[in-house]
């Protein structure tokens, strides 16, 4: 299909079986079909470990969205697919490790910026510092942004992990 | 020592007081396949896979089918799948026998068949250190497979061979493939199974259609002026009452009926309301009502570039309605109105209850200027060719061959090519399940085992391979099977010394630069055929076309029939690259080149 209408950013939950080779299902359909990934996270969520999480921030025109959902839903050990773009208001939390390494006054307006978007310090040396900070993505970035200008170093970003907001679940 | 051989009395040792049998992972897992009424394997031995062999050898209630390439074997039990509607099962060793079983596996996740693909594996503790004929089956099969499992535990085997076929047959079938390592073969362990039924933990397709969606979809029917039916291989899928109830269906609402390449035989060709197959070779008039109609009822076809043609010119003022098993196969290539996820036979059992109910046979429009317009679009004849006395046209042989073979319930596989698209165009099938060929991916090599498949399955029947002499040549070495197992398959290659539909692109698109098309250095086909002590026949004058193929069919065993036909005839109807269902050329039409770089592509 060729790509008409407008783009969107689409955050979709997986439910899937926690079994060998899960990961490279959906992420093989991904790559296999084209689809466009922009974050993935993954993890267990139950105690009988029998039942991961994975969310995935894809974009694409609202056919594509629908063939992607309908792929992954098809995948036979995937139980749920859920867009959380659509079904409602969501919340939605990426961290970071950010690596800055500098002194004088860049290392001061450093830990001053970190403060205001209440990012932790988690390791410092006399000339360094990493920063740990959770938020929107877009929070992030900005802050990553920011850092360019005072001594970043590396970055190590999770990903999404998001949740419909409300009493009900998946 | 003593120590180390002393069982521990863990939870294990106490299950073994149970009467579970404790079998070997080999006899395990021929003991699953008896219990899920496994009556046939094609395979190819290794290896990997001899402790299952061994097993094999001891029994004699499923009956192992030695074919000469494992690709055949995955084409033969496709075939087997396809007539009898059970999955066809395919046993072949590790590495190489993995890997040339692989276009038979995309062959069948493509055309939604439902095989069991067990394959040897090296030893666990092996994986992973590239150990002689490893490769990573489950990694190279993972996207041509509708699931694959790798055994790592000998007591799951029993419940994941049961899951396998659980899953390979319900909702959209699909190729599976099991990967057993030689020790789990070999390890002993108690045969217990978790449930009885089967089933997976999770995995439930949606077999019963929304109840608003099919009432909306009978009312949209009820309304229609121009309706059309359009089905698939879904319908085939679905079982053979569901084609029936598809025909009690079409009858109802009088509408016309197209069917597409993978759908033949499930609406009877014979029959007024069928307009012939649909799509790039499709009819004029089939063409014409899917562009033309006002409601389409798409019923297990999913919309496949070679039926659209230019997507955003198909079918372009109608509301559509799809009847599909598989989410994924709605609002994929064409945005659909109404969308049913449903098995095609409850659907249609359904959709005729409402008409009833709903007494619409009452209200609808009067379809007689519809069919006045079907009519006027069948006088074009767009089937006709010119025949000749000096040499056989590639269309007369099929119909000679259809001709010859009404009413003896034959079974037709194809090779991939012009051929597949003439036999699709003339022979007609009035039932499901009669009809073999590689419709999504286009396999040269299919036809000829996927015949062995069909004529195991049916020793009695008449099964004919329609070949090329090209696509003969990718899979040949199966006459050793068919000689071995004294399988009376009829193989009729249409040979044209070309591969037909290549040549016909390249005359038609590329000036006539035959690049690489001319089937050069062609064995002598009746000698081949002899070499394996099988009847060999060659036809090349019209005026003895019809006692040939009599002779053909009317042989007591394998024949194989070099039939030298017109060598450069084009099959039309032909829906350009690039072009609308509308924009349908016809033999003696005058053939432009594709408008652009963008219509070349999309070939
Ligand atoms: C395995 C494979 N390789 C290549 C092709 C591309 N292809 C499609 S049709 C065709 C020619 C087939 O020739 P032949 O079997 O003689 O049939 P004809 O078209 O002449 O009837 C080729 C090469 C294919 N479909 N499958
Ligand atoms: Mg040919």
């Amino acid at each position: 299909m060729k790509e008409i209408g407008t783009i969107a950013r689409h955050t979709i939950s997986v439910i899937v079986d926690n079994e060998a080779g899960v990961l490279a299902r959906v992420t093989g359909l991904f790559s296999g079909r084209g689809y466009n990934i922009e974050s993935l996270t993954v993890a267990e969520v139950d105690h009988t470990g029998t039942r991961s999480r994975i969310t995935v921030v894809t974009s694409g025109t609202r056919m594509v969205i629908e063939q992607i959902k309908a792929q992954l839903d098809r995948l036979v050990p995937v139980h749920k697919v859920a867009d959380l773009t659509i079904d409602g208001t969501f919340v939605s939390r990426d961290m970071a490790l950010v690596k800055v390494s500098g002194s004088g006054e860049r290392r001061v307006e450093a830990l001053r910026i970190a403060d205001t978007f209440r990012a932790r310090t988690v390791d410092a040396s006399v000339n360094s510092f990493i920063f740990e900070l959770t938020g929107s993505t877009e929070k992030i970035d900005a802050f990553v942004e920011l850092m360019a200008d005072l001594g970043l170093v590396e970055v190590a970003r999770t990903g999404a992990v998001a949740l419909s907001r409300g009493p009900s679940g998946l | 020592m003593t120590a180390t051989t002393t069982i521990p009395a863990t939870g294990r040792a106490k299950e073994k007081a149970d009467d579970a049998p404790i079998l070997s992972g080999a006899q395990m897992i021929l003991r699953a396949l008896t219990e899920l009424g496994v009556e046939v394997v094609f395979g190819y031995p290794g290896g990997a896979v001899l402790p299952i062999y061994d097993e094999i050898f001891k029994q004699d209630k499923i009956k192992h089918i030695l074919v000469r390439h494992e690709q055949a074997a995955a084409h033969a039990a496709e075939g087997y799948a396809r007539t009898t509607g059970k999955p066809g099962v395919v046993l072949v060793t590790s590495g190489p026998g993995a890997t040339n079983a692989v276009t038979g596996l995309t062959d069948a996740l493509l055309d939604s068949i439902p095989i069991i693909c067990l394959t040897g594996q090296v030893a666990r503790h092996l994986i992973g250190n590239d150990a002689f004929q490893e490769a990573d089956t489950v990694g190279i099969t993972r996207p041509c497979t509708k699931h694959n499992y790798l055994v790592k535990d000998t007591e799951r085997l029993p419940d994941i061979i049961h899951e396998a076929f659980y899953v390979g047959t319900n909702g959209r079938p699909g190729p599976v493939v099991i990967d057993l390592p030689k020790d789990v073969q070999i390890e002993k362990a108690p045969y217990r199974r978790s449930g009885q039924r089967g089933e997976h933990r999770t995995y439930r397709p949606q077999l019963d259609g929304d109840e608003l969606a099919l009432r909306e979809a009978a009312a949209a029917l009820a309304r229609a002026e121009r309706p059309i039916v359009y089905s698939g291989g879904g319908i085939i899928n679905a079982g053979p009452e569901a084609s029936e109830l598809l025909a009690e269906f079409t009858r109802l609402i009088g509408a016309p009926i197209t069917n597409t390449l993978m759908g033949l035989g499930a609406y009877p060709a014979s029959d007024k309301q069928f307009l012939g197959m649909l799509g790039m070779h499709g009819t004029w008039e089939a063409n014409h009502a899917m562009h033309d109609c006002d409601v389409m009822l798409a019923v297990g076809a999913r919309f496949d570039d070679r039926v659209t043609g230019r997507v955003d010119a198909f079918s372009p003022g109608s509301t559509k309605i799809q009847v599909d098993i598989d989410l994924s196969s709605i609002n994929k290539n064409v945005p659909v109105d109404i969308p049913i996820i449903a098995d095609a036979g409850r659907a249609l059992k359904r959709l005729i209850e409402i008409w009833h109910e709903e007494g619409y046979a009452k209200s609808q429009p009067d379809l007689a200027p519809w069919w006045a317009q079907i009519e006027h679009w069948r006088t074009k004849k767009c089937l006709s060719y010119k025949d000749s006395d000096e040499v056989i046209l590639p269309q007369k042989s099929l119909e000679r061959l259809a001709h010859f073979t009404k009413g003896k319930d034959a079974i037709f596989s194809t090779e991939v090519g012009q051929h597949q698209m003439w036999a699709a165009q003339f022979l007609g099938f009035d039932k499901p399940n009669r009809w073999l060929t590689s419709g999504g991916l286009g396999t040269m090599g299919y036809g000829l085992p996927a015949a062995i498949g069909a004529q195991i399955a049916y020793p009695d029947r008449l099964v004919i391979d329609v070949s090329g002499e090209a696509s003969f040549q990718m899979n040949m070495q199966e006459l050793g099977t068919i000689a071995q197992y004294e399988l009376p398959v009829k193989i009729f290659i249409m040979n044209n010394e070309y591969m037909g539909m290549v040549r016909q692109w390249q005359d038609l698109s590329y000036d006539g630069r035959r690049s690489h098309s001319y089937s050069e250095s062609l064995p002598d086909f009746v000698k081949l055929a002899e070499a394996y002590g099988i009847k060999g026949i060659v036809v090349e004058d019209p005026a003895k076309l019809d006692e040939a193929i009599l002779e053909m069919i009317n042989h007591d065993g394998p024949v194989l029939m070099d039939c030298r036909v017109a060598k450069i005839e084009n099959c039309f109807p032909m829906v350009p690259a690039g072009a609308a269902h509308n924009e349908m050329l016809l033999a003696g039409d005058v053939i432009g080149k594709p408008k652009d770089d963008d219509a070349l592509a999309v070939v």
